[in-house]
């Protein structure tokens, strides 16, 4: 399978690569939103951190990613996009989007699914630890 | 095709036809078109010389009579006749009834013998898939466990193409023959890389394939033994009742002349390219064990054909890995590059845990892989691991002394 160029582009140069402390440290801190979804046995891991000020505004946002080349891609976007939006706004982005902005197939749409569950992941997360409510529909379960 | 192409470490999969071999098959395409089967001109005589070389080739290179090699399309249609062929031929029950024999098979064989199989069991016969140990070996033991008074077919390779694991091959056609079970193994992966001679390793059918041993694609061999016992079989297609019936069909005379070709080159080269395949495989190995921590290579440490090495690098997905090594054609047994989502069903079979045979690699070598080949593939995969390891979640949780497999992951 050919890969886009800029599926290319963030394989080699991802961004906003690593995280705000060990899983412990990162627990601890009430700014931090962590989101880890997938599983090994399937082939994909994705880890978002993000870090949150007071006004809801995602400062920074960290990833790691076990998956393939297109999977590291949209991880490494949803960085990009997220930094800077208020939570809500991150929780706005849809996969399709991903997909179109790095022209993934159709066997790689799971990938881009698991850059959207991330974000919900680690908002769900942020939401928790700072006692807000979360949405009703932030486990939407995505079938793949 | 200009374009410059990637370093090829996929040989398992298909090699690249010897020039050699190429310049054998060419009069056949062009002057030399004749039609083996036309008995009354010379056309005809001068194909069918070309064939019977071939046949001469090809049953030397196995230590069989001449008569005794059927050719076909590849390994798929081989095993497809012959154990098709052989469960009809020995059926203890008619069509549409049950109890019409029993099988045994393993489950880290290829899909060309598993669906056979698979399609007999729709059909009345009973099969036994055996479940490989960690190390892949098929033993004696194993297969003797599994033998039944109904047992009429027992068919295991010889050498497996994901992990190149050696199966107690002479031992289990022994006892077959012992038994009076008909024994076939698929031996496209050994056949003319590895010593093979039918009657001191007791076989009765044998498959192999011309593209994994330097021959052309779309031609095969089935040795059916023809006598003690002789075999037979049910033929597959009915029609010229060309090769004494089993296989009808016009005969690719320029295919089978160059698998001929192959056959022989394969004879008198295998003992020293079997030693510089070792090689590089035994650097390979401990180069990238050493430069990486966290690798294992699959199957028995040294019951493995030469040329094939399955290794995984733990917290890195295969596919994410190919693409970083993208100038070296190979394998991995992720399933993200088969798009099924499940990872190479060879590897589970063993037990590897999921996660490692998602970051598996299968590295295939051949007759023309050099040592700078090899120490650039060293360098590539050590880097690309590398850069990936910064970020796997995996490594991370490694290196912070998780258990990954405790963790409750969010299957999905
Ligand atoms: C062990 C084994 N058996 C059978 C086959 C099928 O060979 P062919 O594609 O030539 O029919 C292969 C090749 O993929 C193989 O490795
Ligand atoms: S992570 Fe499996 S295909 Fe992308």
């Amino acid at each position: 399978m050919a890969y886009s160029d800029k599926v290319i582009e963030h394989y080699q140069n991802p961004h906003n690569v690593g995280s705000f402390g060990s899983s412990k440290e990162v627990q601890a801190r009430k700014d931090v939103g962590v989101g880890i979804v997938g599983a090994p046995e399937c082939g994909d891991v994705m880890q978002l951190h993000i870090q949150v000020g007071e006004n809801g505004v995602i400062q920074d946002a960290k990833f790691k990613c076990f998956g393939c080349g297109s999977a590291i891609a949209s991880s490494s976007l949803a960085t990009e996009w997220i930094k800077g939006k208020t939570v809500d706004q991150a929780l706005a982005i849809k996969n399709t989007e991903i997909v179109e902005e790095l022209s993934l197939p159709p066997v790689k749409i799971h990938c881009s699914v698991l850059a959207e569950d991330s974000i919900r992941a680690a908002i769900e997360d942020w939401k928790k630890k700072n006692g807000i409510a979360t949405a009703v529909n932030a486990h939407a379960a995505h079938a793949h | 095709m200009n374009k410059p192409r990637p370093l090829y470490l996929d040989n398992a999969s298909t090699t690249r036809c010897d020039p050699r071999v190429v310049e054998v098959m060419l009069p056949f395409l062009t002057e030399a078109y004749g039609n083996s089967g036309s008995r009354n001109h010379a056309f005809g005589w001068e194909a069918e010389e070309a064939v019977e070389k071939a046949r001469e080739q090809a049953a030397a290179l196995i230590g069989a009579n001449a008569k005794e090699i059927i050719f076909t399309s590849g390994a798929t249609e081989s095993n497809n006749l012959a154990i098709k062929g052989a469960a009809h031929m020995y059926a203890k029950a008619p069509e549409g009834q049950t109890g019409r024999g029993h099988i045994i098979t393993a489950l880290h064989e290829h899909k060309a013998v598993l669906d056979p199989c698979k399609r007999l069991q729709k059909e009345g016969f009973d099969v036994t898939f055996l479940q490989p140990p960690a190390d892949g070996v098929i033993t004696l033991d194993m297969v003797a466990k599994e033998i039944r008074p109904d047992t009429i077919l027992v068919s295991i390779m010889w050498a497996n193409n994901e992990i190149g694991t050696i199966n107690e091959i002479p031992a289990i056609g022994k006892l077959c023959h012992d038994k009076e079970i008909i024994f076939h193994s698929d031996g496209t992966q050994w056949v003319g890389k590895m010593p093979t001679d039918v009657e001191r390793d007791n076989i009765d059918l044998l498959s192999w394939s011309g593209h994994k041993m330097y021959g052309p694609k779309g031609v095969g061999a089935l040795y059916v033994r023809r006598r003690k016992p002789r075999v037979r079989l049910e033929a597959i297609f009915d029609g010229g009742g060309q090769e004494r019936g089993m296989r009808s069909g016009t005969l690719n005379i320029s295919g089978i002349a160059g698998f001929g070709k192959a056959c022989e080159l394969c004879q008198h080269e295998m003992q020293s390219e079997g030693e510089r395949l070792l090689k590089f495989r035994t650097r390979l190995e401990t180069e990238l064990a050493k430069a990486i921590e966290v690798t294992q290579v699959n199957g028995n440490a040294s019951k493995r054909v030469p040329n094939i090495t399955n290794i995984s690098f733990g917290f890195v997905e295969g596919e994410s890995l190919l693409m970083g090594i993208k100038d070296i054609a190979c394998s991995s047994g992720s399933a993200c590059t088969s798009a099924s989502l499940e990872p190479s069903y060879v590897l589970k079979s063993l037990g590897v845990g999921d996660e490692l045979a998602h970051s598996s690699l299968r590295l295939s070598m051949s007759r023309w892989t050099t040592d700078k080949e090899i120490d650039y593939t060293i360098a590539s995969i050590t880097k690309a691991v590398l850069h990936l390891r910064k970020m796997s979640p995996l490594y991370d949780l490694y290196k912070e002394g998780v258990d990954i497999s405790k963790i409750q992951w969010q299957t999905h």
